[in-house]
């Protein structure tokens, strides 16, 4: 499933207020001046958050460690290496890092034509809300529709067999491959790209590119000294939350190649439904790398937008 | 001999159906600090903007030492400008953002260092070289950017409401350090402002304009004391009307809320109504010392500022608003005290609307 | 220069268009094709006709409605306490409702598995109804940096503080406060989140799938491996019902009440 940015964006970026507490010391100072009234509103929320999302992920990572005994042990860590689970790791890091490249790609230069390529006004607007949405269209659905062009009874596919007579199957090609997944993750990586990297260059000043004219700077030169380095952070961070976002989806994957190509998450699927693997740890050794890989990119990408934001307060 | 450097001639601007500028007409001499002043919209920006490329005139020509500068994109014309909103990049340090146009112009970089150092000092931040700009206050950002303009050594200096958004302090004593920077140079000077004080103080020349028309141009003595529009009356300085009713045209007499008297600046044969402007500092308090016309009114307002006391008293239909200095041993006029006040009518302006 | 930027400007925008235009468009012609010579809705009416396709896709929405409201339990008193009273705890919160952003949910999934299986305290998976509401809850948590986001949004627009010294002041207590004050003002907002649970908890497969409920997602999936053209069929339904949702949210947008700021 893909994030919907602008909650994204407007999560992180949103400033923690200052708090006004009094320090009185302790882990639990944060709690001090408030009433008893207020832990009943805030309470739901707390037991909520632990016992259903911060304990079972937690409860997961543990069985990592643990063999069908309970013993803490770090075979499971260590059978991460064999040759298959190894090959899933890396299938999924390609194509992860495939679509979060063409995503990246495409949409800056998208983004880019919409802002400033001069094109008219409705057309920035229509884009945003189109990526808005269409940054939500993963998972079945998603599958369903790129069958229907790029399958092999696919719009595309058959209008350029017989208006250009040229088979792209024939020729190579199929939807149900490392290739196709990629493509079709792109189609709500591009928008999460764009809606991420909007704000970015609307940051880029229109007086940067003036004052380095009168200095004497060419166009080309503006992009290589001001603008793409004040881009380049954005663009990084944002990189790598495409990557996280691929990397933790499975839906799509799941309907278009199944078990032809053995993502990491569709390895873990398999694993829960029946556990093929035969080794309950191993499942929870495969969740334990997943969510390293994932958190791994997003603390990237919150660190570099951070820093970022610093430079152009 | 004065020495022309940049000439304007029928400078027109049209955005559409809506023309910004109305056909300007200037010439200014080398090293000369211009001030073009008037209130948002009037097309000052308009203008400099035209000068330094990043509008295309729709009419006119802009001569800059002889030879028309149209045909060059902003990039080829060697001219420094400095922004409202600083522009620093926010990615390079000072040293980068003022060795910046250097750099684009080929310079080795030790010839780029000393460069740099030159012109840290010049603007009183030495040593500031490895600062980013998120680390500097706005007026030390201001600074920087004056002194990534100068590097290059531009043929001009154009600067777009620069002090606007920086606090009223630092806007005075940085005002004054760019026009001595600016006499140390001798680089022509464009300045852009809607602040007239700040306009007076440091102009040569002061260009007023007003929806796309240009006023007046003079010294800020000229724009100030003889005001050739209704327009620069009031928008330099405070100014006030008298509505006033010729009595007898040969004689030149009119007569206002009942007083008499003669006004030799009148026009020949004028007739009816006609407006009276003078400067409140024309006026004085009580009897007349040389001065032949005397008022009596009202005191109706009264405002003790410290070293000056400003007074409105009313005269009748009109009202006058009048500075008297403070004096330590006179306390100032009380609300609806009756005063007198006295003018010479050599001081009255007679202005077209 | 100028002229040949805004012409590639209108090539990138165009390749654009056909890449996510396309796929609509042949989903759309796919759906009508299922007779060889002529486009009927039959696929679409074959669909409606089957019972799991009204079961499921009841199942979903009844499923999402649960979890919008549990999630606006959850999230709207946190929220305004924390707004009001300890903003010293927002950056905890703003952590926790980062993590479902991070941790996928096929992980969240298996965690509940794990966790509330048979031989745990909280056995929820022993019963259709216990997994039931794990399956609810696990949407809460899906949905909940949204609900969070949209609902702080709300609050941050209409001044709460301001409006619960105002009714404070008036002699309402917080209970009273939060149900007839805030609460009115914010369901322009609350619905935004609501919408947004809906468009996730309507195709979602992953959760659905693993702890075996007859959820739309799943039926989708399972339609997709033994049909052809019926599934192109549900595709389109299903942007349809996001799109709606969507679109509700922008519209909304628009009705959002402000206070006057001075």
């Amino acid at each position: 499933m893909s994030n919907n940015v602008d909650t994204i964006i407007e999560t992180i970026a949103a400033p923690a207020s200052a708090g006004v507490a009094p320090v009185r010391g302790g882990p639990f100072a944060r709690f001090a001046g408030l009433r008893w009234g207020d832990y009943l509103g805030i309470a739901p929320f707390f037991l909520f958050a632990i016992l259903f999302l911060i304990v079972p992920t937690l409860f997961l990572m543990v069985g990592a460690f643990q063999d069908s005994a309970g013993n803490f042990t770090l075979q499971n860590i260590v059978s991460l290496g064999t040759p298959e689970i190894f090959s899933s790791f890396w299938i999924s890091i390609r194509v992860s890092a495939a679509s979060a490249a063409m995503g990246a790609a495409f949409g800056l230069i998208l983004a880019f034509a919409v802002i400033r390529g001069r094109l008219p006004e409705a057309i920035r607007s229509t884009v945003l809300t189109f990526s808005g949405v269409a940054s939500n269209f993963a998972g079945i659905p998603l599958a369903f529709a790129f069958i229907a062009t790029l399958g092999r009874l696919g719009i595309i596919t058959l209008g350029l067999r017989y208006a250009a007579h040229f088979d792209i199957y024939r020729a190579g090609f199929n939807l149900f491959s490392f290739w196709g997944l990629t493509l079709t993750y792109c189609y709500f990586q591009i928008p999460l790209m764009v809606l991420i990297i909007a704000p970015a260059i609307d940051g880029l000043k229109q007086e940067w590119g003036e004052a380095a004219a009168t200095l004497g700077a060419s166009t080309p030169q503006f992009w290589r000294y001001v603008g793409l380095p004040v881009l380049w952070p954005n663009l990084l961070g944002t990189l790598s939350l495409l990557f996280a976002n691929a990397f933790g989806a499975i839906a799509t994957a799941y309907a278009l190649t199944g078990s032809t190509l053995n993502i990491v998450p569709i390895v873990l699927y398999a694993q829960i439904r029946g556990d093929v693997l035969n080794n309950p740890g191993l499942g929870a050794a495969l969740a334990l790398g997943m969510v390293v890989i994932t958190a791994l990119a997003n603390v990237i990408y919150l660190v570099v937008r951070t820093r970022a934001e610093r430079w152009l307060k | 001999m004065a020495d022309e450097f940049l000439r304007i001639e029928n400078l027109v601007k049209a955005f559409g159906a809506n023309t910004v500028v109305k056909g300007a007409n200037l010439a200014f001499n080398r090293g000369e600090f211009i001030t073009l002043l008037g209130p948002s919209g009037c097309g000052k920006t308009t203008i400099l903007r035209m000068i330094a490329g990043f509008e295309r005139p729709t009419a006119g020509t802009i001569l800059v030492e002889g030879s028309d500068i149209s045909p060059l994109p902003p990039n080829q014309r060697k001219i420094g400008m400095v922004f409202q909103a600083y522009a620093l990049f926010p990615n390079m340090n000072v040293e980068d953002n003022v060795g910046f146009g250097l750099k684009i112009a080929g310079m080795p970089r030790e010839q780029r260092r000393a460069r740099v150092e030159e012109m840290l000092a010049l603007i009183g931040l030495p040593g500031y070289g490895k600062r980013f700009p998120f680390e500097m206050s706005g007026g030390q950002q201001q600074r920087v950017a004056l002194a990534r303009a100068l590097a290059p050594k531009p043929r001009m200096l154009l600067l777009d409401e620069p002090l606007s958004a920086l606090d009223a302090k630092i806007r005075v004593s940085l005002r004054q350090e760019i026009r001595s920077i600016q006499r140390d140079l001798g680089i022509t000077t464009i300045f852009v402002t809607h602040d007239q004080e700040e306009a007076l103080s440091i102009s040569d020349r002061i260009v007023v304009m007003s929806a796309g028309n240009v006023e007046q141009v003079g010294t800020p003595f000229e724009v100030y004391n003889r005001p050739a529009t209704k327009f620069v009356a009031t928008f330099v300085g405070t100014i006030n009307t008298l509505n006033a009713e010729v009595v007898n045209p040969a004689s030149k007499s009119v007569s206002v809320d009942g007083h008499t008297f003669s006004v030799p600046k009148l026009p020949e044969g004028l007739s009816g109504r006609v407006s009276l402007t003078l400067r409140p500092e024309a006026i004085s308090l009580g009897k007349p010392n040389g001065q032949d016309i005397v008022l009596n009114g009202r005191v109706s307002e009264v405002s003790f500022l410290g070293s000056v006391i400003r007074l409105r008293v009313d005269l009748g239909m009109n009202s006058l608003s009048l500075d008297t200095f403070n004096d330590q041993h006179t306390p100032p006029p009380a609300l609806d005290q009756p005063v007198e006040v006295s003018m010479s009518s050599s001081d009255i302006l007679i202005l077209p609307n | 220069m100028k002229r040949s930027t805004k012409f590639w400007a209108w090539v990138v925008f165009a390749l654009g268009v056909l890449y996510f235009l396309l796929p609509l468009i042949a989903t759309i012609q796919f759906s009508l094709s299922i007779r060889r010579d002529r486009l009927t809705f039959d696929a679409y009416s074959n669909v409606f006709l089957q019972p799991e396709f009204q079961q499921t896709l009841t199942y979903s929405l009844l499923v999402g409605v649960a979890a919008i409201i549990i999630g606006l339990l959850i999230v709207v008193p946190a929220a305004y306490f924390v707004r009001l009273r300890a903003p010293q705890l927002r950056p905890i919160i703003e952590f926790v409702t980062l993590l479902p952003l991070i941790v996928p949910p096929i992980i969240l999934v298996f965690g509940y598995i794990r966790l509330y299986s048979s031989s745990s305290i909280l056995p929820l998976t022993n019963s259709s109804l216990g997994t039931n509401i794990l399956l609810t809850l696990g949407y809460v948590a899906l949905a909940m940096p949204y609900m969070y986001r949209a609902v702080d949004t709300g609050l941050r627009t209409i001044d709460v503080q301001t409006l619960t010294e105002a009714a404070n002041i008036l002699g309402a207590n917080t209970v009273t406060i939060i149900v007839r004050v805030i609460f009115p003002n914010i369901i322009v907002a609350a619905l935004s989140g609501a919408f947004l649970t809906l468009a996730i908890v309507v195709g979602e497969f992953t959760m659905a799938s693993l702890l075996n409920r007859p959820a739309f997602g799943v039926y989708m999936q399972n339609v997709g491996a033994n049909r052809a053209y019926e599934p192109a069929a549900l595709a389109v339904i299903s942007f349809i019902i996001t799109w709606a949702a969507m679109g509700m949210i922008q519209l909304l947008a628009r009705f959002a009440p402000k206070t006057q700021r001075t």
